[in-house]
């Protein structure tokens, strides 16, 4: 079923009575070549790119709740390419390419808009910060550009350029940056995947990975033992659970970050926006909400809910930088699982294990990066050798400390992402 | 989310700083893979948890909380001076 202007002018006339489910529901098979742990954005861009790029088709993607269910809906959908350290910087560049085409290859509208971003500085030493970012997103090939005080005033007059304490001296935008519906990019590698002949299994939570001589054979699940010549996980904030089956502990502490909407407002706030007091990010949705967060709450949690101190911060944060909508009232606030790992960056390698394939410790920046996660991952367990956009992602280099990729400067340890 | 400290009674979360698991130090000798453990290796469970909050708006004593990371209840406080985290290993 391929979408188009045409198809949706001829459905709404013929009543809607010729859509058909997006993807199949099959009951597993008893063995596969590749085996993904996790259905959320990051396992079904997996399968969908292990199908596309390299033609690998008897998968299956095996996950415990919904397709989808996880952090890649409970995210502030904000994608960006505009990291400083080498390793994050081509990568994130590679994923915005692809998140550039993702609707035409998947023939399927993720509402991606590229809106912009544009992170605030309030002193000096942000500014010289924001600067020499800029620089080396520009040197990797991207869009950079610095805003005066009064280009922001022009672009986002609503913003408090009275703030004595945290005054506007200008703006670090990347225009190619914005934001894209969450939901929609799940679905669409979903149906991709499946129309590749992916095996999409739902309600299939696993609950053993099968090790025989230092190599990965299969995994036992919900709904059964399932063969597998590779498995591969994609399982976010729950990925030291699901590596502990393996018998591995990994360099992850998972945190719950907090995300607030309000409620529909007209349009006001044209672009992604940061503020570089703490940390704020709001943007708009096309229902009018205004979607922003800050913080993690910095304790370990799996509760997918936050306490009401980071709440508050979040407030007041927003209320000191657009003052303008303090009147505004909050509709809904969640928390998603983080896999934080010390240096705040991820891991996409080889497991000591043979055929066992970590994808994790992505912190805040795993939506952003579904597209290129998926093309980079697919790349490892087809051929065994890292993609050229992601060399850098080792699980060693904790235990080594060459190579760690502390992109926030603040140290590279639990405690401080 | 709110801890007792043995010292100072009940108090919001917001007096105390976050460290993270409460483990044993290795031994100043201690070989690298025991060091990796420690820094950077964690058990990350979904359930009780033991963690060391170090109450630095008030008494300043390092605490070992164990505290239920799928809930955020919290099981049990002591003063981490008195739970036997000093030792090596």
């Amino acid at each position: 079923m391929r979408f188009s202007g045409w198809r949706v002018l001829r459905e709404g006339l013929t009543g809607n009575k010729g859509w058909k489910p997006h993807w199949r529901d099959p009951e597993p098979k008893s063995e596969y070549d590749v085996v993904i742990i996790g259905g959320g954005g990051h396992g079904l861009a997996t399968a969908y790119y292990l199908a596309q790029e390299h033609g690998i088709t008897n998968v299956a993607v095996l996950e415990k709740g919904y397709l989808g269910g996880g952090n890649v809906g409970r995210n502030t959908t904000i994608v960006r390419a505009n990291y400083y350290l080498p390793g994050n910087s081509e990568f994130y560049s590679h994923s915005l390419k692809l998140w550039e085409t993702m609707e035409q290859d998947l023939n399927y509208n993720a509402m991606m808009s590229q809106r912009g971003i544009i992170n605030l500085f309030h002193n000096d030493g942000q500014r010289d910060s924001a600067v020499r970012r800029g620089n080396s997103i520009v040197n990797q090939g991207d869009d950079a550009e610095i805003l005066s005080r009064e280009r922001v005033r022009e672009l986002a007059p609503f913003l408090n350029f009275e703030n004595n304490r945290f005054p506007i001296m200008g703006g670090l935008m990347q225009r190619r940056a914005g934001t894209a519906r969450h939901d929609a990019v799940a679905w669409g590698y979903a149906r991709g995947a499946d129309m590749r002949g992916v095996d999409l299994i739902q309600n299939c939570e696993v609950t053993g990975i099968d090790v025989e001589n230092g190599k990965v054979v299969g995994v036992q699940t919900a709904r059964g033992p399932i063969r597998a010549k590779k498995v591969a996980l994609a399982a976010a904030g729950r990925s030291g659970q699901v590596a502990a089956m393996a018998g591995l502990t990994l360099p992850i502490e998972s945190h719950v970050l907090q995300a607030f909407v309000s409620e529909g407002l007209k349009p006001i706030v044209d672009h992604v926006i940061t503020f570089a007091e703490g940390h704020l990010y709001i943007s708009q949705s096309d229902k009018g909400g205004m979607v922003f967060g800050s913080y993690l709450d910095f304790y370990s949690s799996y509760a997918a809910r936050g306490n009401l101190p980071m709440v508050e911060h979040t407030m007041e944060s927003f209320v000191a930088m657009v003052p303008a909508l303090s009147k505004a009232r909050l509709l809904r606030s969640w928390g998603g699982i983080m896999d934080m790992t010390p240096d705040g960056s991820p891991i996409i390698d080889h497991s000591p294990i043979d055929g066992l394939y970590l994808n994790c410790g992505w912190c805040y920046g795993g939506f952003k990066a579904t597209p290129g996660s998926g093309s980079v991952y697919a790349h490892l367990i087809a051929t065994d050798r890292p993609h050229g956009a992601a060399t850098k992602f080792k699980l060693d280099r904790f235990r080594s400390g060459v190579g760690l990729m502390d992109e926030e400067g603040t140290g590279a340890q639990h405690n401080l992402h | 989310m709110r801890i007792t400290c043995p010292l100072c009674g009940e108090r919001d979360r917001r007096e105390f700083y976050y460290k993270g698991a409460a483990l044993v130090r290795p031994a100043e000798g201690a070989d690298l893979d025991a060091w990796h453990e420690y820094v950077n290796l964690r058990e990350n469970p979904a359930g009780p948890l033991d963690e060391l909050w170090y109450h630095e708006m008030g008494c300043n004593a390092w605490l070992k909380v164990t505290r239920d990371t799928a809930t955020h209840e919290i099981l049990a406080v002591q003063l981490a001076s008195e739970a036997g985290l000093g030792g090596e290993k």
